[in-house]
Parts: C-alpha cells; sequence; structure tokens
C-alpha cells in the first residue's frame, strides 16, 4: 500500500524537496481557489449593488410622499352659508354640499393675504384659490359635519395645497413646465412664493398618507393608502386565521399519522406543485369558486383572504412538516417509552421544538401573501374604493383595496405626482414585509432550543 | 384491578413450570422489516427480578427484540412481529393490548441519553403526570424525588430542578432518563445499549445503578460489551444473524458456553 503511492507519486509527479517551495500542482489549485473566490464576491456585489440602486430609487422617489405641502388658514364658518335655520339639525348640514364651502376658504385666503400684507399682484382671488386642494372643501365640510357646534366660530385649518403646489416644493413642477400647463401659471406659483414667505403656506409631515382614502385622478394630493392598509390588514387577519390552523394541522397528519400508501404520494406531490402555481391561477380559482361560485362580494377582503390563504398553505404545509421532520426522533422515542400516546408525544414535545420554524415558514408565506398582487387583480380588489370598510368582520364584506394593488393603481394613473405617491406606498409595503421579517428571526432566534 | 388478575397469572404461570419463575415469556418469535427476516423464531423465558443481557454481534436482532418487548417497534411502518411475547401471563401483542398502557408496564432507556429539552423535575414527572400517578403537586414532588433517588441523581441535581435535563452531563442526562422510566412505578425496564455514550465513571454509575434497580425491577439490557454484560447480569442470550443462539446463566455463558459461535464471539473470532 505505502509503495504504491510512493512510487506512483514520484512517476506521476515529482515532489519539489522543499516545503517553501510550491509545486504545480498546489500552485494550479490555489489558482482556481482565487478564481473561484472572485466569481462568488462578484455575484455578491452585483446583488448588494441592484439592492442599492432599487432601495435608493425607490427612496428617492418615494420618500418625499410623506411630506405634504399645506396652506394654513383661519376660516370663519359662516352660518349664514351652512346653517341657514341656525337650528344645527345635522340632517339639514348634510344638505349643504362643498360648492357653499368652497367660497368660505376663497374669502379665508384673501383675508390672510390682505393681514400678511401679499398683494395677488395679478392673480385674482380664484386664481389664488386654486392654490388649494379641490379637497379642500370636502374635507372642511366633513370637519363641520363632525363637529356642528364649531359653527359662527374661526377655526384654524391646515389645508392641502393643489397638487401641482406641492409638486413645485419637490423638484416636479417648474416655472418652465407652469408656462405649459393648462392647471397652474408661473404666476401663481410665485404668489406661492409669497404665501410661503408670509408663513401661510408651509411643508410638514403626511398623516393623511396613511389615514385618508385613494383620491381621484385631479386630486393626487388628496390620495392615501388608508383603504389600503386597512384592506390588506384584513387579509392578513384572514389569511392568519385560516392557513395557520389548517396548515400545521395537515402538516402534523401527514407528517405523523397518514400511511405511506399511493394517496398520500400524490397528495405530497400535489402540495408540492401548488407551491409552485403562478399566482394568478388562484387569482382565476377564486374568481370561479368564491365569487362565481359561492357568489361572495366582489373587492372584498374576504375573497382576496381566502385566495392568499389557498396560495400560502403549501409554503405553511412544506415549511412545518420540514419543522416536524427535524425534529430528533429520540425525542418522540422518549415520550412514547414512558408510555405517552402518540397525539401526547406530538403536542407535548414535537410541535414546541417544531414551533420556531413553523412560526416562521407562516411569517414568510403571510409577507408573501402580503405582496401578492396578480390574484387580487382578478378578484377585482383593484377597484377605486373610496369609503372605508367597517370593522370586523362586518368589514371582510365591504370592498377595499390592498397595498401592493394600490401600487399597481397608482402607477397607471396619469399625473405624475402619482408616481411619487406609489414609491411611498411601496415603502410603507416594504417596512410591513421587513417588520414581519424581522419579527419571524426575533421568534426564531427566541424559541430556538438546543436538543 | 389490572394488577391482581396479573398477579392470578403469575401464580399459574409459576405452578405449570415449578422450577423456575417467568417476567416475560416469548414463543417464536418471528420480526420482519419488510422483506428483511430480522429475527427468526426467537423463543426465550426472561425471570423477575433478575437482569438478563443480550449480546451479540451489530445487526444479530438482539436490539429488535428488545423493543418488541414494549412494542417499540409498532412506530415502524414495514415492522411485522409473528409469535407471541407474554407478560405476567398475558399477550403483548393481542388486538385488545394498548401500547400505551403496556409502555407504563414496561420502561425503556435508549442508546443515547434523550432527556426532554426541559427542566429535570419536568423530565421525572412528565411520566407520572400523563399517567395520572399524582393527585396534588406534593405527591407529584415526592414521585419525582424517589424517582431521583433510586436513579441516583437525588444528591447531584436536588438543587437544582428547574433547570434544563439537556444541561446535564452525558452520565447524568442517563441516569435522568433512568430516573424518567422508574417515576411512572413500571414493572419491567428494558436498556438498549445504555452505557454506549458514556465514559467509564459514568458507566459504572449506571452500572451500579442497575445492581440496585435490580431488587425491584426485571431488568433487559442490551450491550455489546461482553464484560458490562457479565458483571451486570445474571442471565445471558446471544444472538446471532436474527437467531437465538445460547441462552445460559451469565457465569456458564462467559467460561464454558454451550455453542460454538458464542465461544467464538467471546473469544473475540467474530462481531
Amino acid at each position: 500500500m505505502t509503495d504504491m503511492t510512493v512510487s506512483g507519486a514520484s512517476v506521476a509527479m515529482p515532489r519539489t524537496k522543499s516545503l517553501l517551495q510550491l509545486d504545480e500542482r498546489t500552485r494550479r489549485r490555489n489558482a482556481s481557489e482565487a478564481r473561484f473566490r472572485m466569481i462568488g464576491f462578484l455575484a455578491v456585489l452585483i446583488g448588494v449593488f441592484a439592492l442599492v440602486f432599487l432601495l435608493g430609487s425607490i427612496l428617492s422617489n418615494g420618500l418625499s410622499s410623506f411630506r405634504q405641502t399645506y396652506i394654513s388658514l383661519d376660516i370663519f364658518l359662516d352660518p349664514a352659508r351652512l346653517d341657514k335655520a341656525g337650528t344645527r339639525d345635522p340632517a339639514e348640514l348634510a344638505k349643504i354640499t362643498t360648492f357653499s364651502y368652497a367660497p368660505l376658504i376663497e374669502k379665508a385666503l384673501a383675508d390672510a393675504m390682505a393681514a400678511k400684507g401679499v398683494s395677488g399682484d395679478g392673480v385674482s382671488v380664484k386664481a389664488a384659490a386654486e392654490l388649494i386642494s379641490k379637497e379642500a372643501p370636502a374635507d372642511l365640510r366633513r370637519y363641520v359635519l363632525a363637529h356642528p357646534q364649531a359653527i359662527g366660530t374661526k377655526v384654524n385649518f391646515d389645508l392641502l395645497a393643489s397638487g401641482r403646489i406641492d409638486g413645485y416644493y419637490k423638484g416636479r413642477v417648474t416655472m418652465e413646465s407652469a408656462e405649459l400647463d393648462r392647471n397652474i401659471s408661473p404666476a401663481q406659483l410665485q404668489l406661492a412664493d409669497k404665501l410661503k414667505a408670509a408663513g401661510i403656506l408651509g411643508t410638514h409631515f403626511n398623516w393623511g398618507f396613511f389615514t385618508a382614502p385613494d383620491a381621484s385622478d385631479t386630486r393626487p394630493e388628496a390620495s392615501g393608502l388608508g383603504v389600503a392598509i386597512l384592506g390588506s390588514a384584513y387579509m392578513m387577519i384572514i389569511v392568519l386565521v385560516l392557513s395557520l390552523p389548517l396548515g400545521v394541522a395537515s402538516s402534523i397528519y401527514l407528517e405523523e399519522f397518514a400511511p405511506q400508501n399511493r394517496l398520500t404520494d400524490l397528495i405530497e406531490v400535489n402540495i408540492a406543485n401548488l407551491a409552485a402555481v403562478p399566482s394568478v391561477v388562484f387569482g382565476i380559482l377564486g374568481l370561479a369558486a368564491f365569487i362565481n361560485f359561492a357568489g361572495l362580494p366582489q373587492s372584498a377582503p374576504v375573497v382576496g383572504g381566502l385566495v392568499l390563504t389557498l396560495m400560502t398553505l403549501p409554503t405553511i404545509i412544506i415549511a412545518t412538516r420540514a419543522a416536524l421532520k427535524s425534529v430528533p426522533p429520540s425525542i418522540r422515542d422518549a415520550a412514547l417509552g414512558v408510555g405517552a400516546s402518540k397525539m401526547q408525544a406530538i403536542f407535548h414535545h414535537v410541535l414546541p421544538l417544531a414551533m420556531p420554524g413553523i412560526l416562521t415558514g407562516t411569517i414568510i408565506g403571510l409577507a408573501r401573501a402580503l405582496g401578492e398582487t396578480a390574484p387580487l387583480l382578478l378578484i377585482g380588489m383593484v377597484a377605486f374604493v373610496r369609503d372605508y370598510p367597517a370593522g370586523p368582520p362586518e368589514g371582510f364584506f365591504d370592498p377595499a383595496s390592498a397595498l401592493p394593488v394600490q401600487v399597481y393603481n397608482w402607477t397607471q394613473r396619469g399625473d405624475p405626482a402619482f408616481i411619487e405617491r406609489a414609491s411611498g406606498a411601496i415603502i410603507v409595503l416594504l417596512v410591513f414585509l421587513i417588520l414581519m421579517n424581522l419579527s419571524a428571526i426575533i421568534l426564531r432566534r427566541r424559541y430556538e432550543r438546543r436538543w | 384491578m389490572n394488577s391482581i388478575s396479573s398477579m392470578n397469572t403469575t401464580t399459574t404461570t409459576t405452578k405449570a413450570s415449578p422450577m423456575t419463575e417467568t417476567k416475560i415469556s416469548a414463543r417464536s418469535v418471528q420480526v420482519y422489516y419488510g422483506e428483511k427476516h430480522a429475527l427468526r423464531d426467537v423463543s426465550i423465558e426472561i425471570r423477575p427480578r433478575s437482569v438478563t443481557a443480550f449480546i451479540g454481534p451489530s445487526g444479530c436482532g438482539k436490539s429488535t427484540f428488545l423493543r418488541c418487548l414494549n412494542r417499540m417497534n409498532d412506530t415502524i411502518d414495514s415492522c411485522r412481529v409473528e409469535g407471541s411475547i407474554l407478560i405476567d401471563g398475558e399477550n403483548i401483542y393481542d388486538p385488545k393490548v394498548d401500547p400505551v398502557q403496556l409502555r407504563a408496564k414496561v420502561g425503556m432507556v435508549f442508546q443515547k441519553p434523550n432527556p426532554f429539552p426541559k427542566s429535570i423535575y419536568e423530565n421525572v414527572a412528565y411520566g407520572p403526570r400523563i399517567h395520572g400517578l399524582a393527585r396534588k403537586k406534593s405527591e407529584l414532588d415526592d414521585i419525582v424525588a424517589s424517582s431521583l433517588q433510586k436513579a441516583g441523581l437525588w444528591n447531584e441535581v436536588k438543587d437544582r430542578l428547574n433547570e434544563s435535563g439537556t444541561g446535564l452531563s452525558g452520565g447524568q442526562q442517563q441516569r435522568l432518563c433512568i430516573a424518567r422510566a422508574v417515576a411512572v412505578s413500571p414493572e419491567i425496564i428494558l436498556m438498549d445499549e445504555p452505557c454506549s455514550a458514556l465514559d467509564p465513571i459514568a458507566t459504572a454509575k449506571v452500572e451500579e445503578l442497575i445492581h440496585e434497580l435490580r431488587t425491584n425491577f426485571t431488568i433487559v439490557i442490551v450491550t455489546h460489551s461482553m464484560q458490562q454484560a457479565a458483571r451486570v447480569s445474571q442471565r445471558t442470550a446471544m444472538f446471532h444473524l436474527g437467531l437465538l443462539v445460547e441462552e445460559n446463566d451469565t457465569d456458564k455463558m462467559f467460561t464454558n458456553p454451550d455453542d460454538q459461535r458464542t465461544q467464538d464471539y467471546i473469544m473475540g473470532r467474530f462481531g
């Protein structure tokens, strides 16, 4: 044995005498290792670059949506216009439309300009009022309906500036582009600058982006994610409540109880296949099964939640089965050895040990469902929804939007202000996803045990 | 109730064979793993309150036979057992027998120490709890304490019962597993190479423990170490290629075996 290796080696590859001198073979092996490391490092670098570029472009486009330009005015809620009868009767107040509110805002703006000594310079009061969003009278009306006792007093409001003015301060609108724009003139922009200098116009954090519903094409400044966040939250609740117990129960059955035969083999293969089915297909299934057959309402979180549950189930089942499999059989033996039933062995010992894996799989599955768009388009969740869904459980059947669908929706709009909104919505979505993945990591760390 | 009837059957079997008492009686046991015939026609009588050692080369079926005695083989789908094994005169492979109840009577200690990843207290208390052996917390405390005492572990762990069982040393873990088995007060304890993962000092402690447990329990131990078999057991059974080659008093087995194959194995000619 020893003789053979010595003679074989000396014939094929004469070794150099000194260890300090590398022979040809070692040099080649080292070179190939260095090459491989280089390729790997480059691959990682490309990935990191792509990620940085992606995040950079989204952040640079979207961060500005968290700030918004407002015009701060003291508005006199004139009883002569809002409540001619003077009864403060809600039914009567509700009959007053936004047309009656617009003059109040115009007047307040004119008063403010006069008080601060801002001259219109050829910009009429009507044109000056165009600096304020068309959504402002509606906001004002909502406030009055909620607080009827405020009629007759002067109330300070932060009114949304119009999308063009907001865009001017975010660099989207310039004097040159305003020349060609039907909706805004350079004179109006100059007036805005004067208002800003006078402290009437200003920029601050945009809470409305998180609470307001979607808005029409002409009012990008008023659009928000309120309905989308609510809809996504409702769907996640449905997905979690349905898919976790169903997934875990079926995994336990398949892994621990089911006999090994053709049928279970077929089921296993199909679960793996189901996990690979494109999500659009689940949308078609949802449309056919839940809306057309079961008669559930369109655009409702309940249908979206059911479709996403079907989509998430295979992920959870696969993760749970892997987690159950990774529990060493010695733990099962130990439990059975002291006379535990199979059920007791699983629920007292195997399942707690598999829990971190199950939870991680579930949260990753939920995160995937949260970002899913295609199936929701097919079940009508792309609809323009301005009304908040009611509280659960009735709200599950009300029309709602969803975060990724809102992103898709906004990118389809004409006004460039919606591109900013879409990027902002992506940031919100990413923050939710990062939080979910983070909680998966924390859960895993906390409950991970050695055995 | 159950114990009375089983005592009766014990006395009848004793009457039938007045020479020796029998705790476990296997009659032409055949075990198959799928197509593989793992145990061929094994018949053996095991005496109560004594230590019986199973020896033989790897893959000879001794562990398989041990796992037949508390039906742990049920967990393996492809495994099929034929013949009958009587404990106190009752066939444990009778369809009416629930393996869960059987395993409370026939405890087991495994090759690798496998405490639950829970506290020392919980490890021992788990068995009594699921079998409803204690009505009050104080009764459970007593069972845990006495089991740990029987396993010779009490003095080492009495101050840290709430620490994890997996934090103990290998030898302590194995004695914890013995305490866990003892806690459900079984009549028989099966040990599958209990010392193979332990160092010599821990092994000596476990062997000493087996010696003490013999006064209360019927012990069946599988071992690869012939010295261990000679030290701890009164009876020894030699398995080879799925056959029970010889079963004899340990003293006779290691000095003057009846079978040539036993002779060869003990002399180290194979295995």
